[in-house]
């Protein structure tokens, strides 16, 4: 087990990373910005997949499983439909490049 | 292991960062996409061997299913959607992360179980906040304020429960810890509920962003209850830019992040009245839009007269000239004529243009301009639309270059040399009260320079004030305003059949 200060640790490093590498993003590309950010914060999925393979490991019963299934469902939709929107507008930006 | 896994974790981060950063560019934005969702399968990769679940057939099918439903919307949606869209992905990362926090909260130590709870109660927050979100905006829900009774206070109130049961299910076990987590989820739930409804439609980016930058930080507290690395990295860095992204659109809106969060938490007062307006504006609206409508079936049967006349003058013409058409006298300058001559126009796009699907006969106008020999340019206020940089998206949908959209304070200058500037479903951002009348909702928001350039056509669908409930005094302007009121696609395409 990490430790919990190491955790804490991470977090505010990389929220001040983040914070710093936004701003250089212009306006003209702050909703594909946003949804992909969006696509991102689906990256839950991997706390959702270790919950659920602990879950079924420990042969925990039908509704724990049931939940761990449903949060991997849930975030695997933000993932895919995130990154795929921020694709396709992202695309359309870029098909005038000459 | 954990070393490993650490430092892979590390690199990940490290990749997530530079792909957003790639997105700051157009030319490099794809591959900074592609770059992140990459990261991400490496880290989803990762976990499965890490956390030692690659035999459980179940994620597999679970990832299969999301992955399908996910690929089909991003496939589907239109990007007039696109708002409701994110919002409605967004909900549902957050609804994973609480259901982690579910999962993992009978786990050992005082840190689990209040990270857990947490996750729990954040994720519920976004779930519940961003559901309500993409129903304002996919209009099944009023776009208007909801308050209810003592709507404040029972805000505040689940707030507080929501944080005393997290704190205290963290020193509890058995039956006190199932009690918190309930208590957790219901009172956060509840808390989501009521503070979403109460947000107005303009103030909807905001929330869409502040949400989506909570649904990071869920994601990072159930990665701490797990304690996966990769998880509470992303989670922070999504948490922060959300943030960042929040605040500079509360400064382009002038608004306080805390007065739209917390509508009347801080002045009890201030809320109630504008609602109360609101219903008096609305009738009010209706009966000027209904004596508009009459003003109008007025001018044109007065119009119609005029043209019997006219075609009883010219029937004897006709008849020696067959071939020359009568063509209309006109003296005063119309919006159409100001524009053949324009060499130098500037386009003010706004949510109107999205509302009315119009940004295909935009691209029509600004192509027909620049046949002409007239340089075009767009400029997009931070704010316009319903998201920050929905404006640039549609205008992308119909092909026009991202070159030529400006931003405001790139902008704002070249208004007065302008020689016509065409305004599409926009007033807000473009109204000169935000300047100097004091009090109103948008005193002190930076508004584009419109009124400064010599000749100003506005294609509004009417000509009531916008959501800040403010006139505009560009509209009622003696010289060198031309208003072409009603749906943006057919004004635009009388404009354009009226370009000689």
């Amino acid at each position: 087990m990490i430790h919990p200060l190491i955790l804490i640790a991470v977090f505010l490093v990389s929220a001040v990373l983040g914070y710093f590498i936004i701003r250089t993003v212009p306006s003209l590309l702050h909703t594909p910005l946003m949804s992909g950010m969006n696509a991102l914060s689906g990256v839950t999925i991997v706390g959702a997949i270790v919950a659920t393979g602990v879950a079924f490991l420990a042969g925990d019963g039908f509704w724990a499983q049931f939940a761990g299934g449903l949060a991997i469902v849930l975030a695997a939709v933000n993932v895919f439909g995130g990154f795929g929107v921020t694709h396709r507008m992202l695309k359309m930006f870029d098909k005038k490049k000459k | 292991m954990p070393a490993l896994q650490i430092i892979l974790s590390a690199v990940l981060a490290v990749l997530v960062l530079a792909g957003i950063s790639m997105m700051s560019k157009v030319r490099t934005a794809v591959a900074g996409n592609l770059l992140s969702a990459f990261a991400m399968l490496c880290g989803i990769v990762g976990t499965l061997f890490f956390a030692g679940v690659v035999s459980v057939w179940t994620i597999y099918v679970s990832i299969l299913i999301g992955s399908l439903i996910g690929g089909l919307l991003a496939a589907r949606v239109q990007m007039i959607q696109m708002p409701q869209t994110v919002a409605l992905f967004n909900g549902l990362g957050g609804g994973a992360s609480a259901l982690v926090g579910l999962l993992s909260v009978h786990g050992d130590g005082a840190f689990v179980r209040f990270t857990a709870l947490l996750a729990v109660a954040v994720g519920m927050v976004t779930l519940v906040g961003s559901l309500v979100a993409a129903g304002k905006l996919h209009r099944v829900l009023p776009q208007k304020p909801v308050v209810w009774k003592a709507h404040a206070l029972c805000t505040l109130l689940f707030l507080a429960l929501t944080l005393a049961f997290v704190v205290a299910g963290a020193f509890v076990q058995g039956i006190g810890l199932t009690v918190c987590l309930v208590g957790a989820f219901v009172c956060a739930s509840l808390f989501g509920l009521w503070f979403s409804l109460r947000v107005g439609g303009a103030d909807m980016p905001i929330t869409i962003s502040l949400l989506n930058s909570l649904s990071g930080v869920a994601g990072s507290i159930a990665g701490m209850a797990i304690g996966d690395v990769f998880l509470v990295a992303v989670g922070g860095i999504v948490g922060a830019s959300g943030l960042l992204l929040t605040q500079i659109m509360c400064r382009a809106m002038n608004r306080k992040l805390m007065s739209i969060l917390t509508g009347g938490t801080m002045t009890p007062p201030a809320p109630q009245p504008p609602v109360i307006e609101e219903n008096d504006n609305e009738n009010e609206e209706l009966i000027r839009r209904i004596m508009d409508l009459e003003k109008k079936i007025k001018e044109l049967e007065a119009m119609v007269a005029d043209l019997e006349t006219r075609v009883k003058a010219l029937d004897g013409q006709l008849n020696a000239a067959p071939a020359a058409a009568p063509a209309p006298v006109e003296e005063a300058p119309t919006a159409a004529s100001v524009l053949s001559k324009a060499k130098d126009v500037i386009i003010v796009p706004g949510y109107g243009m999205a509302l009315a699907q119009a940004q295909h006969q935009v691209r029509q106008l600004a192509d027909k301009l620049e046949s002409r020999g007239a340089r075009v340019r767009f400029a997009i206020h931070p704010v316009a639309g319903r998201m920050p940089g929905h404006m640039n998206v549609l205008l992308a949908e119909a092909d026009v270059d991202y070159e030529k959209l400006y931003e405001m304070d790139a902008i704002n200058d070249d208004f007065k040399n302008a020689d016509a500037v065409v305004v599409i479903g926009a007033n807000d951002v473009l109204n000169p009260a935000a300047r100097n009348a004091v009090g109103t909702p948008i005193y002190g928001m930076p508004v584009l320079n419109v009124d400064q350039a010599p000749e100003v056509i506005v294609c509004n669908f009417d000509l009531k004030p916008g959501y800040a409930g403010v006139e505009n005094p560009i509209y009622s302007r003696e010289k060198g305003v031309y208003l072409e009121l009603g749906d943006a696609k057919e004004t635009l395409m009388r404009l354009m059949a009226g370009i000689a």
